[in-house]
């Protein structure tokens, strides 16, 4: 399936999210968007955020650079 | 996507932004722009000291004596809001605006910008244009004028209501 790169680092809560969900408008439910990220918060956002919207977190690898996949969800949100 | 296939998420955001301070602003904006992202529908409703943010330029003809001297005593918009701590005569701002800056944190005015582009509402008080004497041509464009039935009748539909 397709997998979107996406490049978040240096930024801070909230543009990881905002950028994250401008990108996966562009994707079909099942694609994959790639994220790497530096802000303290990110996991949790990104944890709360695809619960919101129906997406799933699929992979996370911690560090000074985060590095998170999340595959769309089938849920239209308005 | 068709408006009737797509799920709203629960509630809304509805935010009462009544302060005019840097910070207050900064906040309600974050707030507003994180929502916007995770799909709620936002509405921020401009008050009184809060309607500071939403101005673009001052003017004074037409106006009366009090309402030119309100005009000159505001801040002239998102640009120039005092923080309501250790503002040292406008030095705190400066101080935060270069923090942030380095820090990748966007200031007032951008995250205004950004709200607007995720589709936030922005509803300024009728009452408090009215007695501060600003009119909706010294605001940002894309701001509806509302009232205290209006701002009810969003938050009573909203899941989330914060006043800043």
């Amino acid at each position: 399936m397709p997998q979107t790169e996406l490049d978040c680092k240096g930024m801070r809560c909230p543009m990881p999210i905002v950028k994250i969900s401008l990108a996966m408008k562009h994707l079909q439910a099942g694609d994959r968007l790639a994220v790497e990220a530096t802000d303290p918060a990110f996991h949790p956002d990104l944890v709360a955020w695809t619960r919101q919207l129906g997406h799933t977190l699929v992979e996370f690898q911690a560090g000074a650079v985060q590095r998170a996949v999340v595959v769309k969800g089938d849920r239209l949100v308005c | 996507m068709s408006a009737d296939a797509c799920i709203a998420p629960t509630g809304g955001v509805t935010i009462l932004l009544f302060s005019g301070d840097f910070d207050r602003v900064q906040a309600a904006l974050m707030v507003a722009i994180g929502a916007a992202a995770s799909g709620f529908p936002v509405t921020i409703f401009f008050s009184f000291w809060g309607l500071t943010a939403l101005r673009r330029k001052s003017r004074f003809g037409g106006k009366s004596f009090l309402e030119k001297m309100v005009s000159a005593m505001l801040p002239g918009g998102i640009h120039g809001l005092p923080t309501s701590r250790m503002n040292f005569l406008g030095v705190g701002p400066r101080l935060f605006k270069t923090l942030m800056r380095r820090k990748g944190v966007p200031e007032p005015a951008e995250m205004l910008e950004q709200a607007r582009e995720l589709g936030v509402r922005f509803v300024a008080c009728a009452t408090s244009m009215d007695v501060m004497g600003i009119s909706a041509d010294e605001l940002i464009s894309d701001v509806q004028a509302g009232g205290v039935a209006s701002f009810l009748d969003v938050a009573s539909r909203s899941s989330v209501q914060l006043v800043f």
